[in-house]
């Protein structure tokens, strides 16, 4: 795969029910990340958005951005699902030869609806929407079947919230940088057996940009350019019955795809850090075993041994990961952008030192039914 | 109408969209339910090539794309395989005022789960590997909730 | 750097109003066996899949997920595309760039609606924005009324200019496509006694609204060649959103988004002479109106010159350059296939394939689509991997 490069970043500060629209957020990014790169928006030939239509409450919810992210004035595209699939396609659209600088831009607000019923709308209408099942509610399902065939407990989830949160206190970005325990985990409101309050990422507001470039035309850039070594996506079957939900092969054909791809064998040993997209604490653990840190039914054992703490072999989320901010679209982004500021020795308090190759994950749909990762190198 | 926000000093405008929708069953997902309103029935579809039943059934294999046409007729009794009680409401979209459990169910000769409500049960006492059977409605519409919920078997 | 790509198997369902026997998913895979088969290939060949629709028509969030059903997407790469009635020529060219970029050699793109499921029109109008348009636009008629008022006023073009294009298109779906919606010819008369739906703009000047899917399945060149001995090799794309307003996009005459797309599809694929070097055009015309304003903006005509273009009946299927060999949008219009229809019907032209609907020697053909705020996707296909 020829060499491209993200050249520039930026994010706006995650929070509930921020004051700036759609469109502002959109342009906040996009400046940024064009400051960030140390190029004009003269510079970009092509951009990619990654909005969506219901969390928008809009039909062609790429519409309310088109100016902002300047896409009026090249050719442009929307991919309606997470921001790594966004950069996904920037990406393809530099590899055809026919572009050779994209900007991507994420967002939403969690704010402007109600999010159980917007994620109600991603079952079957057929089959599964009248029983009430939501985001929560589904990962509630998977959690428990999870923690069941493996022996996964409540508090090795709690740890993971507990890591995260503190986490997120070293990233100005974070919406809840939180300083809990376990108990505070445990003993948080029930929303759907085994999930919890503190196990469940936050309704967020949000938006994240990304400049990607192909390697000739990185050389005016500001930054260290920071290399995609790899890629993968794959999904999953989708009605929630046909699916074992404890599995997490989806995850592992797409790593398995950019790990080939970046030359990565053993990625417990080659990878310096992970952001991964813990929308739900119980997930950050099936992920480890997805991207092949442990093996399957060891991400409880993994997360007690501290392995992925900062400080850790592999820290996952130095930033707080999605339970400490989650703007739908934008937190896959995010996850680039923040191990892209990893890569480059600019993530301040949140630094893992020596970071040379970081993973970025995102998901789709209900209980990670679709999973895009990227592997990032400086 | 526009209405300040907190005091954030931003105003925000609401409104709804409402719109409605009648959503095609097919022929496959039409038999499913007239199965079910009719007779009390609840049915599978079998792939040919994995040989496996699926419910709810459909038209192609989700994995070899086969087309499977050998409906399977199956019982009323199952294996719950997860669970989960919800605690918050959200009337709009939800069966029943929480707390209430929804599971998936094994039903016994299908390969496949059917989320479904459980009822008659102690929400703190559900296990996974419970077995269960359908209650069926009074007066059925040729819907999933044709089927209440599914309880406890009495062994 | 890239390579180039093909279009090896095009399919599509029987579109009609409404589809009882299907869902969704299942429309969907019936337009994707067609397309393996007319390739010849199995689901396990498909490498990625790329899919589009509009989603408050439907009411399904994250259909990339709903639709793996349409396609055994069971660990299969999958993703969503959607950027309003372009969708479906998005769809199409999202899959081009999958194929173009090295990273998967066989791609099927996906493009569906059942509009039938629910008000067409008041799920359009949640695309205004909603401080400003929403409480009072209506739906997708009436910018394009107004932009045909505008340049009847600007260049002396009438109804009877657009009504001649409804005929066209019309009589090509019925005479030739058995796929289309609408398969009864209108006469002129018959356009002009309709009633006014947004003046000019009357019921027989505006599409109908569809329920189908489309499939069209995209390899690099090695695979491409291994499948088919007769791909239609992808030429040139381009791609315009030019306005996020719609009092931006409405004011001009013409289709400013259509022009620059188009120049920059010429310019990839080589096309100086675009009347006289393509042989057939699948044109996303949401009204007939559309078939006399926007000729100009592909360079087909001067400007002002769609009336004059339209009379000589040189875009008739006996014509020099026929336009909509399958009846088009006025024929068909399920939103988020339409596009991916006008390339994959363009496929069939140059690939020797339309059957009925086939343009003797096409060799050159244009597929464009629009929608959202007037934005617009120009693509060009050829029999020969380049044009010279």
């Amino acid at each position: 795969m020829e060499r491209v490069a993200i050249i520039g970043v930026a994010q706006t500060k995650y929070q509930r029910n921020s004051p700036s629209s759609h469109d502002e957020m959109a342009f906040e990014v996009a400046q940024k990340a064009l400051e960030d790169a140390g190029v004009s928006i003269e510079d970009i030939d092509n951009t990619v958005t990654c909005t969506n239509d219901f969390w928008d409450g809009r039909t062609i919810s790429c519409m309310t951005i088109t100016d902002a992210s300047g896409s009026s004035k090249v050719p442009t595209t929307n991919v309606e699902g997470d921001g790594t699939l966004g950069v996904l396609m920037g990406l393809m659209r530099i590899l055809s030869g026919h572009f050779e600088t994209t900007l991507v831009v994420a967002q939403s607000k969690g704010s402007v609806g109600i999010p159980g019923l917007i994620t109600n709308a991603i079952f079957d209408p057929l089959y599964e929407r009248i029983l009430g099942l939501d985001a929560i509610n589904s990962a509630a399902l998977q959690a428990r079947m999870y923690m069941f065939k493996y022996g996964i407990t409540e508090e090795q989830c709690a740890r993971v919230s507990v890591k995260n949160h503190k986490n997120a206190k070293n990233n100005p970005y974070a919406q809840l940088p939180l300083d809990i325990t376990v108990k505070d985990v445990l003993k948080s409101r029930m929303l759907a057996d085994p999930i919890k309050l503190l196990d469940t990422s936050p309704v967020s507001d949000g938006a994240c940009a990304v400049i990607l470039s192909r390697e000739s035309a990185t050389r005016k850039i500001s930054r260290r350019p920071i290399w995609i070594k790899g890629v993968g996506h794959c999904s999953d079957t989708y009605h929630l019955g046909d699916r074992d939900l404890s599995d997490v092969s989806a995850l592992k054909s797409a790593a398995k795809r950019a790990y080939d791809m970046a030359g990565i064998s053993n990625p417990w040993k080659e990878i310096s850090l992970a952001e991964v997209y813990d929308a739900f604490s119980y997930m950050e653990l099936m992920w480890m075993e997805g991207l092949g840190f442990c093996d399957r039914g060891g991400g409880g054992a993994l997360m007690d041994s501290g392995f992925t703490e900062m400080g850790g072999s592999l820290p996952v989320n130095p930033s707080g990961g999605v339970l400490s901010a989650h703007p739908v679209l934008a937190a896959g982004l995010a996850r680039i952008a923040e191990a892209v500021l990893q890569l480059r020795g600019e993530a301040g308090a949140r630094q893992v030192a020596g970071a040379k190759v970081a993973l970025a994950h995102g998901i789709e749909g209900a209980c990670g039914q679709g999973h895009c990762l990227f592997v990032l190198g400086s | 109408m526009t209405v300040e926000l907190g005091d954030t000093g931003s105003r925000i405008h609401q409104s709804r969209i409402r719109l409605k929708y009648n959503w095609w069953l097919g022929n496959v997902g039409s038999r499913f339910y007239r199965e079910l309103r009719d007779r009390c029935k609840i049915c599978g579809i079998k792939c040919p090539q994995c040989q496996v039943v699926y419910i709810p059934p459909k038209e192609n294999c989700p994995k070899c794309f086969c087309q499977m046409k050998d409906w399977v007729e199956l019982g009323n009794t199952g294996t719950l395989i997860t669970y989960t009680v919800v605690r918050y409401p959200l009337p709009s979209i939800q069966p029943q005022k929480p707390p209430f459990a929804l599971g998936i169910i094994l039903l016994d000769g299908a390969h496949t789960g059917l989320p479904h409500l459980l009822g008659e049960i102690d929400l703190e006492k559900i296990k996974i590997g419970m077995r269960v059977q359908a209650i069926f409605r009074e007066i059925r519409e040729g819907n999933l909730l044709d089927i209440k919920y599914f309880k406890p078997l009495e062994e | 750097m890239g390579r180039r790509t093909a279009i090896v198997g095009v399919g599509q369902t029987n579109h009609r109003s409404k589809i009882p026997e299907c869902n969704g998913q299942e429309l969907i895979a019936i337009a994707v066996r067609q397309a393996l088969d007319s390739a010849g290939l199995m689901i396990k060949d498909i490498d990625a899949v790329v899919v589009g629709n509009m989603d408050h028509f439907e009411s399904i969030n994250y259909v990339d997920m709903w639709s793996v059903l349409g396609f055994a997407g069971y660990m299969k790469p999958v993703l969503k595309v959607t950027t309003g009635g372009t969708t479906g020529s998005a769809v199409g060219h999202a899959g081009f760039y999958h194929a173009a970029s090295g990273l998967f050699d066989v791609v099927l793109a996906v493009g569906w609606e059942q509009n039938s499921e629910s008000d067409t029109t008041a799920a359009i109008v949640t695309h205004c924005e909603p401080l400003i348009e929403r409480d009072f636009y209506g739906g997708a008629i009436g910018g394009l009324a107004s932009q045909y008022s505008a340049y009847m006023d600007r260049y002396g073009a009438t109804e009877e200019d657009a009504a001649l294009v409804s005929v066209r298109d019309r009589r090509n779906a019925a005479l030739y496509n058995p796929y289309a919606h609408l398969r009864k010819t209108i006469t002129v008369e018959d356009v002009m006694s309709s009633p006014y739906i947004a003046y000019p703009l009357r019921l027989l000047h505006m599409c109908p609204r569809s329920d189908g899917a489309c499939a069209v399945i995209f390899a690099g060149e090695e695979k491409a060649k291994k499948i088919t001995d007769r791909p239609a090799w992808v030429w040139g794309v381009g791609s315009s959103h030019g306005a996020t307003y719609l009092g931006d996009a409405i004011a001009i005459p013409g289709l400013p988004s259509l022009e620059k797309a188009s120049r920059d599809a010429y310019r990839m694929a080589g096309i100086t002479n675009p009347f006289k070097q393509i042989d057939v055009a699948e044109l996303y015309l949401p009204a007939a109106s559309a078939g006399v304003a926007w000729m100009e903006s592909m360079g087909f005509c001067e400007e002002g010159g769609g009336p004059k273009f339209i009379k000589s009946g040189v875009t008739n299927m006996e014509g020099e350059l026929p336009i909509n060999p399958s009846g088009g949008v006025i024929a068909t219009n399920c939103i988020g296939a339409t596009g991916l229809i006008r390339i994959g019907e363009a496929a069939l032209q140059v690939m020797g394939k339309a059957e009925k609907r086939q343009v003797p020697g096409a060799k050159v053909a244009l597929a464009t689509g629009f929608g959202g705020c007037l934005w617009s996707d120009v693509t060009i296909l050829g029999s020969k991997p380049r044009l010279d």
